[in-house]
């Protein structure tokens, strides 16, 4: 009944406030691609997705990243089944 | 201890209250509010969106930084998100301490990391336009001033 596709390597994607109107989605599953060990090689992968992924992800320093609600950057790990958060810097309060 | 985001109003007397203990000196509470009309700016409205499950963590942070460095008996941080009009609440932080000083400073120490940390993004409206607000650099620079 399993099919094999459904132990592939996974990774959610989150986008919110503007890049989530730009991406047109606020999560996304993936499957990892090969070769990305860090956020800043999945970032080339989820631009080529659509034009609005890479007007979101044109300027990567506009943009916060969170790897399992935490805060990272381009440099921070990425495995199958983390969660990887983009987001404009916040403005609460 | 208690961090709260909601899209309801709150009750500044009841969360006053609720600090008070034998062993508190003083509460430091500040609360924000949507600045509107009255101002240069002309805004209608604004909605707030938030991370669920990480803006909690984050605030759970900033409590426990401020708690590091000052002796709090209690804090309460509460942040609503979701579409407010002017003069509304949109947030509140209160620190109570045995002293006074530990408690004005924690609660802007709170307030100066929430705006930087916490992920909330807020979007205006006006003259029948919504745009997402942009990050200003004094509040990087109010964080900055508690390094070192």
């Amino acid at each position: 009944m399993t099919s094999t596709t459904e132990t592939r390597a996974n990774l959610s994607v989150r986008y919110f406030a503007w890049m989530r109107e730009h991406t047109g989605t606020d999560m996304e599953t993936i499957t990892l691609p090969a070769g990305v060990v860090n956020v800043g090689d999945l970032v080339p992968h989820l631009t080529a997705m659509s034009d609005g992924h890479a007007l979101a992800l044109k300027n990567m320093k506009a943009v916060r990243v969170a790897v399992n609600r935490a805060y990272g950057d381009l440099d921070t790990p990425v495995s199958a089944g983390d969660e990887v958060a983009f987001f404009p810097p916040v403005t609460g309060g | 201890m208690s961090v709260r985001v909601q899209t309801e109003d709150f009750d500044v007397g009841v969360e006053s209250r609720a600090l008070q203990a034998e062993t508190v000196g003083g509460i430091a509470l500040f609360v924000g509010t949507v600045r509107g009309l009255s101002s240069d700016d002309g805004v209608t409205a604004m909605t707030l969106e938030h991370f669920p499950g990480m803006t909690e963590s984050e605030l759970e942070r900033i409590e426990a930084e401020a708690r590091q460095r000052w002796p709090l008996e209690d804090v309460t941080i509460i942040h609503r998100v979701g579409r407010l009009l002017p003069g509304e609440q949109i947030v509140m932080v209160a620190a109570a301490s045995a002293h006074r000083q530990a408690a004005f400073d924690a609660a802007q120490f709170i307030m100066d990391f929430l705006k930087t940390d916490a992920p909330f993004w807020k979007a205006e409206e006006r003259d029948g336009k919504t745009n997402w607000v942009e990050a200003k650099d004094s509040d990087d620079a109010a964080r900055a001033r508690w390094n070192g």
